[in-house]
């Protein structure tokens, strides 16, 4: 099977540094290096942590902006240069075909980050809808690098200061280390920190002169997964579907409120009829003790009823305990609800909580 | 006393007919990071292949399987405040659970310490 698994333009870094690299989303991928998943998620908490997301797809769009909008959340008539969005790509019936990022930086017209498991169906449903209006083109010739934690803004003070003047959800092009590159402050985790665009040829040595920084350690796709988790943000596939709306799945806050005004967009009747219907089960944060509650376990109220589902669990390093996330009738959903969560067959307390599970750490100027 | 050591990587000292059961070293790398260890209740029967406790690390839970048939007559309590003891001392403060053997021929099938080390060669 490894043969067949794609590699991203730091597969050769990941195995030097001695990563553990498992099957993701058809690329063969770190899931921890030797500094180990706890190590990893504590380090890039206190300092600053290097990600490879190359796998993600990456691309750029150029024409008709309303043709692409009226497949997405984000109102990108409002979307000035050197900003950035999450948004949404919905499906007719207002489900999630995936979540990505769109950004205005310098060049010609948007800049998209999709996720991986989904990136060739996201691009061939996006350039079907914009035949003939707009161009979307794959860069395929690019890494995508990850610096993330309270200390990745010293890094780049270092490296690339110019980028230490934007604000969370800004982007642009900037030279770091004689490279042209494509800079957002963002990421995934919770932190402050920036996603690089830089291209192949180039992205190994850069890599690597970020991780020659005293403050970076490379972090892989177990502690990805747990800050995100930490920081309350779905991981696509898991949290959220093609058969959940952003009203079920608590992204609301995703969708432009301009949108939702003129209710514009994929699935708009159905997403409005829930707004006003608030009968829909909803996304929600869930604190327990003991054993974690892992994706499947059921949740019950406390005469046993079955009430939800965990779509995300696991041990949340920062706070020493286990978190998880699901989907919870509306009646349950109230911060600080008790419900149990079935593990094994043993019925394990928890309580319904607000998210993010650890404070943000954007650098909002 | 002696060790011996199962495929699932687990080990059992044997003292007189109570054998004392915790993973191999190799087995707690492979984890990583253990973060909760969920053990039977004292006076359970478990035969040979039951799952008989569950190591919870960052990313996931992995069922431990009984090496023999027994009665549970003890429990490491201190694993539910100290976990981490898995990784630090596999083999001494990590242990899990002690068995009183139904069938003490059943040790016969399981691999001694070169076997083992030969096994995760």
């Amino acid at each position: 099977m490894t043969d067949t698994l794609l590699k991203t333009p730091l597969h050769g870094l990941h195995v030097e540094l001695g990563g553990k690299m498992v099957p993701f989303a058809g690329y063969d991928m770190p899931v921890q290096y030797p500094l180990g998943i706890m190590g990893e998620h504590k380090h890039c908490r206190t300092k600053a942590g290097l990600f490879d997301v190359s796998h993600m797809g990456q691309a750029r769009y150029v024409g008709d902006e309303a043709a692409l909008e009226a497949l997405i959340t984000a109102d990108l008539s409002a979307l000035g240069a050197g900003e950035q969005k999450y948004t949404l790509l919905l499906n007719d019936k207002g489900g999630i075909r995936d979540d990505l990022m769109v950004s205005r930086p310098a060049g010609e017209g948007l800049f998209l980050v999709v996720n991986a498991a989904t990136k060739n169906e996201d691009f061939a449903l996006i350039e079907a809808a914009t035949a003939g209006k707009g161009t979307l083109t794959r860069i395929e010739d690019r890494a995508l690098l990850a610096l993330q934690g309270p200390e990745a803004k010293d890094v780049m003070a270092r490296l690339c200061p110019a980028a230490c003047e934007m604000v969370f959800m800004q982007c642009g092009a900037f030279e770091l280390d004689g490279v042209e590159v494509l800079i957002s402050r963002s990421g995934y985790t919770g932190e402050d920190g920036f996603e690089i665009s830089i291209p192949e040829a180039d992205a190994t040595r850069i890599a690597k002169l970020l991780l020659a920084q005293d403050e970076v350690e490379a972090i892989g796709l177990g502690a990805r997964d747990s800050l995100r988790l930490e920081a309350g943000l779905c991981l696509y596939g898991h949290d959220m579907d093609e058969n959940c709306t952003p009203v079920e799945a608590s992204l609301i806050w995703a969708m432009a409120k301009t949108r939702r005004e003129r209710g514009d967009f994929p699935g708009a009747a159905i997403i409005a009829q829930q707004i006003q219907d608030k009968t829909c089960q909803k996304r929600i944060g869930l604190r327990l003790e003991g054993a974690p509650a892992r994706e499947g376990a059921e949740i019950a109220d406390k005469d046993g009823n079955i009430i939800g589902i965990v779509t995300s669990g696991g041990f949340a390093p920062t706070i020493e305990g286990p978190v998880a996330m699901g989907y919870i009738d509306r009646a349950f959903m109230a911060e600080g609800t008790e419900v149990d969560l079935i593990v094994r067959g043993r019925a394990r307390a928890a309580t319904v909580t607000k998210m993010p599970f650890v404070p943000n750490n954007f650098y909002r100027g | 006393m002696s060790t011996k050591f199962t495929e699932d990587h687990e080990w059992i000292t044997i003292d007189g007919d109570v054998a004392t059961v915790g993973i191999t070293a190799y087995a707690a790398e492979q984890l990583g990071d253990v973060v909760f260890v969920e053990l039977p209740d004292v006076g359970k029967t478990v035969s040979k292949g039951d799952e008989f406790a569950v190591v919870e690390s960052v990313k996931a839970a992995s069922e431990v399987y009984a090496p023999v048939d027994g009665e549970i007559v003890e429990v490491n309590g201190e694993l539910e405040g100290e976990p981490a003891k898995v990784n630090e001392e596999p083999t001494a403060g990590g242990w899990f659970v002690k068995f009183k053997l139904s069938d003490a021929s059943q040790l016969e099938g399981l691999m001694d310490e070169a076997a083992y080390k030969a096994h995760i060669a």
